[in-house]
């Protein structure tokens, strides 16, 4: 997997838009400019990089709610997600989704989903349908560690191995389900589980952009190539809380969170390594940095100057007939008081 | 015409539809090898072959969601519940992604699933197996749910139900399976949404679906015989959409109403109906509405008592008694 010095620029670039992006956010929401849930991809934006930048096209994406990160990734525009969190018509889901509802099926980005590994299933359906239509293509189903003890999590991995499916599961584990470490809340190691299943599995560091890469990259061409399903878990580290309302004093200290910073953090370690390789130049790092801030402002300024949906907005893309009226095969009543 | 049995009647829909669309999977728990556990879907998997009728393992939040997970790329499942009273273990899957996705997604995704299966009482298997959810399921925009009585209505309308881009729940009744009637060689389409009157009357207006549909006929026989009381037999046959206005224009004409409902009353498909009644018709009815339900309380198994637990000739007579009187 040889990559230019322009594709390790780029990739760069995303890794410092995100974080810019959701710094950006932050303010936004501290100002009540944004309101429900928040939950910051800060400090893991290596993982969503490395993985998406390896999609083709027809390899498929699902995600939990942690899903700016993802979203920027597959290119979805900035502008459309700001305005998705301050809940404007202009939004990636026209204001109806949220920061946890995120969606782009024309870059093949799923969501962008609320509840606790209610999405693997899904991810595992995209499989099934790559497979049904003959397609090459992998889909990657993402979740938190703390997905790992919900049943249908199980159960996909289950389907998916039975049938061998083009399914690669992503644990991105940020070591926290919201306040519970790992090792309060699941027994044994996580990626191992897919033992049980004859399943492949690996696990990595989420911030070394290349090992993300690498990894991922196996088990993608084994799924498109072989159909083969696998599991790969990915540490990694969030420096904000679950969600940026939740107290993040009472079950961790400050000083890992600046451990992980001072060792590991994305946009430092990756820095540093395109630095000795002389690929980037501090005044290229300046350069994305400016370019980035900009573009974060860029959207909150598009975000806030956006539209609100009108209330007649609430009963549209309900139904598929209801929106293609002259398409309409039912009859009666869709909607009610 | 063919005289065949509801569960007939619904293989042949299945049939051409896989016939007529190559995105059409069916999967399920027994589906294929097995040949249904209800038998509605025997000989399909001889005839279009393991890639197109799927045995699933037991495991219906993993299967259903993953159906639904197909549908957004456009692969048209029909999943088989055995039993509808399995969708509590896929609620989150049936009703948090199915219903929801399309909404989320600001209209960017589409989920042509269907879902099928028996949803009824009266078999002795307990609480447990014998739920009939389709108010739970209309409770939430963005799905269809369809009831159908006859084999007529049901062939009609799960070919419909499977050629549309929302998400259909369709609930069958294994009290029926066995009902034989007319069915046409010909193909032919029900739309969802569409309301048949059953059976004409004066005096009342007997709003129902499914097997009580079935059960309100009856009733309505021994009421023209024995009491010389006209009623109206209002078969819904899609519980969303609904088709409101027959119910309405059939109020209009008889002026009583009773709804009969395989349901439990509390917050079923009959207090919906009631309430729409009285807004939309209030001026018409010469009575309070009334209504028969199943008795509240958890299915019960002890044999002759489920049968007075739930809606049956007898009891609907008396309700329509109490209704016209």
């Amino acid at each position: 997997m040889q990559l230019t010095a322009e594709q390790k620029i780029e990739f760069y670039r995303q890794i410092v838009r995100i974080r810019r992006f959701e710094e950006r956010s932050l303010r936004s929401y501290l100002k009540k400019q944004i309101g429900g849930f928040l939950h910051l991809y800060i400090g893991q934006e290596a993982l969503a990089v490395g993985c998406c930048s390896l999609m083709g096209k027809n390899d498929h994406i699902i995600t939990a709610y942690r899903d700016h990160g993802h979203a920027i990734a597959v290119g979805m525009d900035t502008r459309a997600l700001m305005a998705e969190l301050y809940g404007k018509i202009t939004g990636c889901s026209k204001g109806k989704g949220g920061s946890m509802h995120y969606f782009d099926p024309s870059r093949n980005y799923w969501g962008g989903h609320g509840i606790v590994g209610g999405q693997i299933p899904l991810g595992t359906g995209l499989g099934y349908a790559i497979k049904y239509k003959g397609l090459k293509g992998a889909a990657m189903a993402f979740m938190g560690d703390g997905a790992v003890n919900q049943g249908a999590v199980h159960e996909s991995y289950n389907l998916a191995a039975l049938w061998d499916l083009p399914v690669v599961f992503v644990i991105e584990n940020n070591g926290y389900s919201m306040g519970t470490s790992q090792t309060r809340s699941s027994a044994g190691d996580l990626a191992r589980r897919a033992e049980g299943y004859h399943m492949a599995w690996a696990s990595c560091d989420g911030y070394d952009l290349y090992e993300v890469r690498s990894v991922m990259n196996e088990y993608l061409v084994r799924a498109r190539e072989e159909s083969k399903p696998a599991v790969v878990e990915i540490r990694t580290y969030r420096y904000r809380g679950h969600s940026v309302a939740d107290p993040d004093k009472t079950y961790r200290d400050k000083s890992e969170i600046e451990e992980y910073q001072r060792t590991k953090d994305p946009i430092t370690h990756n820095q540093n390594q395109f630095l000795a390789e002389g690929v980037l130049t501090e005044a290229l790092i300046e350069s994305i940095d400016a370019d980035a801030r900009a573009e974060a402002d860029a959207a909150a300024d598009f975000a806030e100057a956006s539209p609100f949906p009108t209330t007649d907005d609430i009963q549209k893309d309900v139904y598929w007939e209801a929106d293609n009226p002259d398409k309409r095969t039912s009859e009666g009543r869709l909607f009610f008081e | 015409m063919p005289v065949i049995t509801y569960r007939e009647a619904l293989r042949h829909a299945l049939s051409e539809e896989l016939d007529r669309d190559p995105n059409v999977v069916v999967l399920g728990e027994e589906v294929a090898q097995f040949n249904g556990a209800y038998k509605v879907t025997e000989t399909l998997l001889a005839k279009y072959g393991p890639k197109r009728i799927v045995d699933t393992p037991i495991s219906e939040a993993g299967f259903i969601g993953m159906g639904i997970g197909a549908s957004m790329l456009g692969v048209r499942p029909v999943m088989e519940l055995m039993f509808w009273s399995f969708y509590s273990v896929a609620f989150d899957q049936i009703l948090n992604n199915a219903a929801n996705v399309r909404y989320m997604s600001g209209g960017q995704i589409n989920c042509p699933i269907v879902i099928r299966g028996p949803a009824n009482g009266g078999t002795n298997v307990g609480a447990t197996h014998s739920h009939t959810p389709e108010n739970v399921l209309a409770n939430h925009p963005g799905v269809k749910v369809v009831v159908p009585s006859t084999p007529y209505d049901a062939k009609g309308l799960l070919k419909s139900a499977i050629r549309d881009n929302d998400p259909v729940f369709f609930l069958e009744n294994t009290m029926l399976y066995g009902d034989k009637g007319e069915v046409p060689q010909e193909e032919y389409l029900i739309p969802l949404g569409k309301a048949d009157i059953k059976r004409k009357g004066t005096d009342l207006s007997i709003i129902t679906y499914g097997r009580s549909a079935i059960q309100s006929l009856a009733a309505a026989e021994l009421l023209e015989k024995e009491h010389d009381i006209s009623v109206e037999v209002v078969d819904l046959r899609s519980i969303r959409p609904l088709d409101i206005d027959t119910v309405l224009a059939s109020v209009s004409r008889t002026h009583r109403v009773l709804i009969v409902e395989e349901q439990k009353p509390f917050a079923s498909v009959g207090s919906q109906l009631a309430f729409m009644i009285q807004r939309e018709a209030f001026d018409e009815l010469d009575g309070p509405i009334h209504r028969l339900a199943t008795v509240d309380a958890p299915a019960i198994y002890s044999p002759p008592v489920e049968i007075e637990q739930l809606p049956n000739p007898q009891r609907i007579l008396k309700a329509a008694l109490a209704a016209v009187a």
